[in-house]
């Protein structure tokens, strides 16, 4: 039984949910990829590219790798605070893990739209 | 918090080894493990993607990297992980929506994941990677 402290202004609501939002948006574009990948006849470098050249396939999976970032922040966050205890590690993996997540989003947001 | 509590000894068992998770923890904890290892391996898989969608020579680079036997079987295991988390995350959503709370419907539901799980890991395996 955990006694919380209530004090604060939300209680990871917001994260709560955005894990769970951000889930459904990634089912969602990885059943339309899995879907996209089947129709196409076979896949060679010029077809891949051109998936994504598209600009709603852009758009599409720029909103997904977001979606992964965030999620992936708000996991690696709940494993980091359920197992590294002494404040000042934790806090220094989290901003790690941050810069890690945006450096990760520019690097697909070139790889994106440079094509 | 009351001093009248009673503090009792309860029995710890901490050792990994020795720990027995019902099916339903065992499928939840691997929750975990996959979204860590997906996490890990992320700079790889966006490296894979970058060079896919990259000039030709680039492409030639990551064809040549996939085809190579020991990362074939670590993007196995990166899909296998992928599926695995895909699924189980399927399953929480259900559970947030108290669909499948009581213990028959639970550990039904954490066969179901392992059930589709597994042998889609497979199939997509056997079509993406070989």
């Amino acid at each position: 039984m955990v006694n919380r402290i209530v004090v604060g202004a939300h209680y990871g609501m917001r994260d709560w949910l955005a894990q769970r939002v951000t889930a459904v948006v990634m089912a969602l574009y990885t059943i339309m990829l899995a879907a996209a990948l089947l129709a196409m006849p076979a896949i060679t470098h010029e077809s891949w590219r051109a998936l994504f050249a598209q600009g709603w396939m852009r758009f599409a999976t720029f909103v997904f790798f977001v979606c992964l970032f965030y999620h992936a922040w708000v996991g690696v966050r709940d494993i980091f605070m359920d197992y590294i205890k002494p404040t000042g590690v934790r806090l220094s993996l989290h901003v790690i893990v941050i810069l890690l997540l945006v450096g990760y989003t520019g690097w697909v947001a070139q790889t994106l739209w440079r094509l | 918090m009351t001093d009248t509590t009673i503090k009792k000894q309860r029995p710890k068992y901490l050792n990994l080894m020795e720990i027995r998770l019902p099916l339903p923890g065992f499928a939840s904890i691997l929750h975990r493990i996959s979204g860590a290892g997906l996490f890990l391996m992320l700079p790889f898989l966006l490296y894979l993607f970058a060079s896919s969608l990259g000039s030709p020579e680039s492409f030639a680079g990551y064809k040549a990297l996939v085809a190579n036997p020991l990362v074939k079987l670590v993007l196995f295991g990166l899909l296998w992980a992928y599926l695995h988390h895909f699924c189980m995350g399927i399953r929480f959503l259900f559970l947030d929506m108290h669909i499948g709370l009581d213990l028959p419907a639970a550990r039904a539901s954490s066969w179901a994941v392992f059930a589709v799980s597994l042998p889609l890991t497979l199939i997509l395996g056997g079509l993406l990677l070989w």
